[in-house]
């Protein structure tokens, strides 16, 4: 939306097929044949049965288009067994997209973190499993586009939380260590606000000495008010700790210069159109800071 | 009605289900601790703990996948029983599985030496999911502990871990796993199969599918192994001495999730034993009550707007019990009071997703702590909340 936004030609494309982006979007579910959702602004949703389709259609021009019904359930076995195979077509299109010039700049939401080394490396692992064949003869071209840092980056996001910094950091040295493609950003969402300054903090935390006063003052739901306070701000140290930890993580990589930003947590509402322009707008503030 | 003791102590194998960051391996931690301490019972906590967080709050260096005791010294009060944990190596499990169904050695070596072999065991038919399972038939089987309690895998569906068996069959029988290997075996195609082999040809180039098929065809030389053990596990998973505890946050996706999950599990059959709704808010933070209270106390911190530049009677009396600059005492007031309104809403919000988990499973609540866990003392609080009774 950012991008679009800006004035480019944008396309993003949901992988994993659970119907999240047409959610946010507060679309009907994506086809593999794209929706416009905005000015300038293309979603779609991978299928691999299609990608396939595609795929013959343009590259091997067999003409199957009748026949290949009943062999696309069949080719779904094939594709969950062969290494890289269901990747390498998502990968595919996508690419293919980008060296058409279809679109100023293509998005993805890719796999999950255990999933999204093995999608991004699937034409390197085809290129060193398959000796010949049309599928090998495919993978240069899009290595060339996914390992252009120029072209190609990977947005990592993750949320100020244990288990997500833990795998963030893993995800980082994985896609360095095992996939030619480059990280470009980190992304830190739903990072709660600081809500007080040192000196507040101080007076926040002898609250409880002055209860009476504040029973006096507010009623007897005052303490449940400050248990509130206690929780939210207990919740934003947490968040900052593992937020501090994820920096020093991203500060050891090999790469020099990999920038992190926050996204703010919203609390109204969890998704749709308004939470994305929310979001949009906050990105687009931090990324003007980072440029700087 | 009691707590999670009782689920604990008429089972033999709990499954902690649910979706990814929501505290599996916390929660199967405390349960571990909360068997081990007050049954008489020795226990194994089988965890994936991929931030090996686990291992430094039972206090062990590191463990894998050979159980390893927790110091019972560690353990809260008196403990009755014995608490041992073990991880859980994906890797070694495909390797054990074969070495287990191989029919002789040249077909295990050709396997485990085969190219393929590790990247198809690490992607297909769910084969953590699998993993786990097939783990914990084969401690169970050897009935050396009284309680297996396993903390499954993340994964993108929480209902992998029950499909996991029964497509481990279906590969097996699977026309796939046929038409890959038939041609190469009999040299014949059926007139069925040729259009796709023509596209697979085409595509995939026919040296890699010929790889392909070499390694299948070793692979279904273990068929009758692997299949028979699939369905083993399958009804280890449906067996009254087997319960799924499903552990949630109460945000929408999580709480989503375990619905889907509970409801999956009644209508297979199998047992909810509970639902844990981790890190909740306190209730009370949602009611009217509270909601007065903030609007007063913003109103008391505000005062009157015509003496704008004298602090309230309130902002003053408790600038100088704390000894604080009165300027800080109404800003930091005011703040809570305003910010009141985002927590209330969490709150709100949670109290609504709990009630709809406790429509469908006697629900737990475990409170947010202010910290994460990530020590004995910290496992033996949950383990003790997780005492009271359900919803």
């Amino acid at each position: 939306m950012l991008a679009a936004r800006q004035g480019r030609r944008t396309l993003v494309c949901e992988m994993d097929a659970k119907g999240a982006l047409a959610s946010a979007f507060d679309v009907r579910a994506l086809q593999f044949e794209p929706t416009e959702i905005d000015e300038r602004l293309d979603a779609i949703a991978m299928n691999t049965e299609d990608a396939l389709r595609e795929y013959l259609r343009l590259f091997v021009r067999v003409p199957l288009i009748g026949r290949i019904g009943p062999l696309a359930s069949t080719f779904d076995f094939v594709a969950d067994a062969a290494p890289g195979v269901k990747e390498i077509l998502g990968v595919g299109k996508l690419c293919y997209e980008v060296r058409e010039r279809h679109y100023d700049v293509v998005i993805v939401d890719a796999d999950a973190t255990g999933h999204v080394v093995s999608q991004i490396g699937a034409p390197r692992v085809i290129r060193d499993l398959v000796q010949v064949g049309l599928v090998r003869d495919q993978t240069q071209w899009m290595l060339d586009i996914l390992e252009d840092p120029q072209r190609t980056g990977v947005v990592v996001t993750t949320t100020p939380e244990e288990m997500p910094v833990v795998e963030t950091t893993e995800l980082l040295r994985e896609l360095t260590g095992r996939t030619g493609v480059h990280p470009c950003l980190v992304v830190a969402n739903r990072v709660l606000p600081v809500l007080f300054t040192k000196r507040q903090a101080a007076v926040a935390a002898r609250l409880d000495e002055v209860d009476d006063l504040l029973v006096e003052a507010a009623g007897p739901g005052v303490s449940t008010v400050l248990t509130g306070a206690r929780i939210t701000e207990a919740r934003r140290r947490t968040g900052a700790r593992h937020l501090a930890k994820l920096r020093r993580a991203v500060a050891e990589l090999p790469q020099d210069e990999l920038p992190i930003v926050t996204v703010p947590e919203l609390l109204t509402r969890a998704s749709g159109p308004r939470v994305v322009h929310a979001v949009a707008d906050s990105l687009a503030d931090e990324l003007t800071g980072a440029e700087r | 009605m009691t707590g999670i003791d009782s689920v604990l102590a008429s089972r033999e194998m709990v499954l902690v289900a649910g979706s990814g960051g929501v505290g599996k391996t916390t929660v199967a931690a405390a349960m571990g601790i909360a068997a081990a301490a007050r049954q008489r019972r020795k226990v194994l906590v089988l965890t994936v703990d991929p931030a090996r967080r686990l291992a430094t709050a039972l206090g062990l260096d590191d463990f894998g996948s050979e159980p390893v005791e927790v110091d019972r010294r560690l353990l809260p009060g008196r403990a009755r029983g014995e608490l041992w944990a073990a991880m859980l190596d994906t890797k070694a499990g495909w390797d054990e599985l074969i070495r287990r169904h191989a029919p002789d050695d040249a077909t295990r070596d050709a396997v485990l030496a085969n190219p393929l072999y590790q990247n198809i065991t690490s992607r297909f038919v769910h084969s953590h999911e699998y993993l786990a399972m097939e783990k914990l038939h084969e401690l169970h089987a050897a009935g050396e502990f009284d309680l297996v309690i396993v903390d499954t895998p993340p994964s993108r569906h929480a209902l992998s871990i029950l499909d996991a068996p029964a497509r481990m069959r279906e590969f097996f029988g699977s026309r796939l796993l046929r038409w890959l290997t038939v041609p190469y075996r009999s040299r014949l195609f059926t007139f069925a199969s040729r259009p796709f082999y023509q596209v697979a040809d085409r595509v995939l180039g026919s040296r890699f599918l010929q790889d392909i098929a070499d390694f299948f065809i070793l692979f279904q030389a273990m068929e009758a192994g692997f299949v028979q053990r699939a369905r083993d596990v399958e009804q280890l998973l449906g067996d009254p001495r087997t319960a799924f505890v499903v552990v949630t946050t109460l945000e929408t996706a999580p709480s989503h999730e375990a619905r889907y999950l509970v409801r999956e599990l009644h209508r297979r059959d199998m047992t909810v034993g509970a639902v844990v709704a981790n890190r909740v808010v306190p209730a009370a933070l949602a009611t009217d009550e509270a909601a007065v209270a903030a609007e007063h106390l913003l109103a008391a911190v505000a005062g009157d707007p015509s003496a704008a530049d004298e602090h309230t009677a309130l902002v003053d009396a408790v600038g100088a019990r704390l000894d604080a600059a009165p300027a800080t005492v109404a800003t930091t007031l005011a703040h809570i009071a305003e910010r009141f309104d985002d927590i209330a809403l969490v709150a709100g919000r949670e109290t609504q997703r709990r009630q709809e988990l406790a429509d469908l499973a006697p629900t737990i609540a475990l409170p947010w702590l202010d910290d994460d866990v990530h020590d004995l003392d910290g496992l033996a609080v949950l383990a003790e909340r997780l005492r009271r009774p359900i919803d």
